[in-house]
């Protein structure tokens, strides 16, 4: 267990600012996740952090420790690659104790260790077998084994649910999150799905081109986004925004909702020409415009399928947002106003 | 469905295209021809000639039976030749997949002047083999050797130390070595450096974080996945060590005594020089067996050994 640390990480790729002077802690034990758009430099940060890319300047210090100029190997971390990245021409059984064997762990402990990780994850019975002979959801457990095996301090795992199939990544979601809570080692996982982000960290820091934008707990960044880009970038359909002099107002579709639905006193009540409506089983999206609004506003409704009001396109109703649940944003800087309920 | 174009001509021109069982034999048949003509019968001919009393100087051929193999067997020059065709091809390709594989990791990284380097690399394998070897034949030469005249001026050889490089028959055979492995490497390397840029960047990194350090990733990792296509380099280099000529007879013409005499040489001398083509004929058919053989294990190794 150890804390991992970057200080003004800067990367260049040519004239690239892939990492762009990031500041990131993870504490002891955390499940820190590193969400963003592809090309934010979340997985340059974390093959910074595994030794395996060199920052152009910054440091990166492991229970508090600078490990900047140190190699890979001498940093007692693991990683779980997207493609997993399984050794080809090795038994399953020599995939796990390779890196045990790197470190020059006497055989008979080697064994026992293997067999260990094997149990944890389910997989004695593959142990003889080839890479090439598992499915999918196999592999990513093997990696996972191989990762675990030598107890390291700190787990990278960059997207290692990606490859799966959507039943198959739900459990793997959840198994994940159980072994990390078991055994308490401080890991980093990068991802571009909000859901897993959401899922499974303890904190989420949202990246986007090269710089952290926003750090916190799923809630947080759910409920109180830092700057426009978090706003649209988390949530599914993202937050709407709605111009308002100098400001944008931002809800979350979920909180737009029917006036005689939401009939408390305090809100904003808003004309929505609908244009289209979705109809998804648990619940309805509704598309449209805010009436009488020049640009066009689009906006976005949520609606549980329990509440069961008459809405279909081309109709005006008055919607309606509880002002605790609006935020306001910047216009120039996209920055979220403090005391931001309108 | 292809629009086909109106004209019966037109239609005629695209089915044939389009007819796999027409197709393949057709565009197969250059290469069988080719095949046939310029390796079978000459093939077939050394089987013929092997068996007779063929000789340059005589126009009649008699069937002799299996006289010439029990006379070649019989020689010690037979012996010599197999034992250094042998010596030489095992050495030289232990040294080209060494040179090879170190010549081929240094290419995967990057550095300034890489195309250079890759280039000068890759020049012995364009030259013909017999203007290297008398570029060779030059640097061994007894009085002008640069080999030589550099080692004294640094100071590595004495006064009275002066190797003739193709006059004693151990340090010729160490020439005949260098010049297969300079002549072959550049082939090896380009296979290796294929099979390198085969394996994919994460698995470097997971052996990098798993924490091997450079020895145990070369050997239980690269070397491991690149073995199958090593192979192949290594097949190619065994044939065309076991089978040349030139090198051996543009620097020592099998001397000195026949000591660096090869098969190939041997066949080449007694067949054509000596005029005696059946007994050369007979020499060069000793080539087949063990080249089958060497083939036939190397492709079955490899098989076993792919992994991906």
């Amino acid at each position: 267990m150890a804390t991992v640390e970057a200080r003004r990480l800067v990367k260049l790729f040519d004239d690239v600012r892939a990492v762009d002077g990031i500041d990131l802690l993870a504490r002891q034990g955390e499940f820190l996740v590193l969400l963003g758009p592809s090309g934010c430099g979340k997985t340059t940060l974390m093959r910074m952090i595994a030794g395996l890319e060199h920052p152009t300047s910054g440091d990166i210090l492991i229970d508090g420790k600078v490990v900047t100029e140190l190699p890979p190997r001498a940093r007692n971390i693991a990683m779980v690659f997207q493609s997993y990245a399984l050794y080809p021409h090795l038994t399953v059984a020599r995939n796990i104790a390779f890196p045990l064997r790197a470190v020059g762990m006497p055989k008979p402990d080697i064994r026992k260790k293997v067999e260990w990780a094997a149990q944890m994850f389910g997989i004695e019975r593959l142990l003889d077998r080839k890479p090439r002979q598992l499915s999918g959801g196999e592999r990513q457990r093997v990696a996972l084994a191989r990762a675990v095996v030598r107890e390291p301090v700190v787990f990278l795992l960059d997207e290692p649910l990606s490859n799966l199939d959507a039943k198959l990544r739900n459990s793997a979601r959840d198994e994940l999150k159980q072994f990390q809570r078991k055994l308490g080692t401080t890991t980093i996982y990068v991802t571009h799905d909000q859901a897993e982000a959401m899922g499974l960290g303890d904190r989420i820091a949202v990246l986007s081109e090269g710089r952290v934008r926003q750090i916190g707990t799923p809630h947080d960044i759910y409920l109180r986004p830092a700057d426009t880009f978090v706003a649209t970038f988390i949530g599914s359909p993202p937050m709407n925004l709605v111009a308002e002099g100098k400001t944008w107002l931002g809800f979350r579709p979920e909180a737009f909702l029917p006036r005689e639905v939401e009939p408390a006193a305090d809100g904003i009540v808003f004309p929505f020409r609908v244009t289209r409506v979705e109809y998804l089983g648990a619940e309805r999206l509704v598309y449209g415009v805010i009436d009488g609004r020049t640009p066009e506003t689009h906006v976005i409704s949520k609606i549980p399928t329990n509440i069961r009001t008459e809405i279909a396109a081309d109709g005006v109703y008055d919607f309606v947002v509880r002002r605790q649940d609006i935020e306001r944003f910047d216009r120039d800087s996209g920055r979220r106003i403090d005391g931001g309920s309108a | 469905m292809i629009a086909l174009p109106a004209g019966g001509k037109g239609r005629a021109r695209w089915s044939f295209v389009d007819n796999e069982r027409r197709l393949w034999p057709a565009m197969l048949a250059p290469a069988i021809l080719y095949i046939a003509l310029l390796v079978g019968v000459p093939f077939v001919l050394s089987l013929f000639y092997s068996v007779s009393n063929a000789t340059v100087g005589s126009r009649s051929i008699q069937f002799v039976g299996l006289e010439n193999f029990r006379r070649i067997v019989e020689s010690g020059t037979f012996w010599l030749s197999l034992k250094n065709t042998v010596l030489i091809t095992v050495v030289s390709q232990f040294l080209v997949i060494v040179c090879a594989n170190i010549l081929a990791l240094a290419l995967t990284g990057e550095f300034r002047g890489k195309w250079l380097v890759r280039f000068l690399i890759l020049l012995p394998w364009v030259a013909p083999i017999s203007l290297g070897s008398i570029g060779w034949l030059w640097i061994f030469d007894s009085i002008y050797s640069v080999i030589n005249w550099t080692a004294r001026a640094v100071g590595l050889l004495g006064p009275h130390e002066w190797p003739i490089w193709l006059g004693e028959p151990t340090l010729a055979k160490t020439s005949i070595i260098i010049v297969n492995v300079w002549r072959i490497v550049p082939l090896a390397t380009v296979i290796i450096l294929a099979g390198l840029s085969s394996i994919p960047q994460d698995i470097h990194d997971a052996a990098q974080v798993d924490g091997a350090g450079f020895w145990r990733h070369y050997f239980e990792i690269t070397g491991p996945l690149i073995m199958p296509i090593t192979l192949v380099a290594l097949l190619f280099g065994i044939i065309f060590t076991f089978t040349d000529m030139i090198v051996v007879f543009v620097l020592t013409r099998g001397g000195p005594y026949d000591t660096t005499q090869v098969i190939a040489s041997w066949a080449y001398f007694t067949g054509i020089q000596g005029g005696d083509l059946a007994g050369g004929a007979a020499i060069s058919l000793f080539l087949f067996p063990v080249l089958a053989i060497v083939a036939v294990v190397f492709l079955l190794f490899a098989k076993r050994a792919e992994v991906t």
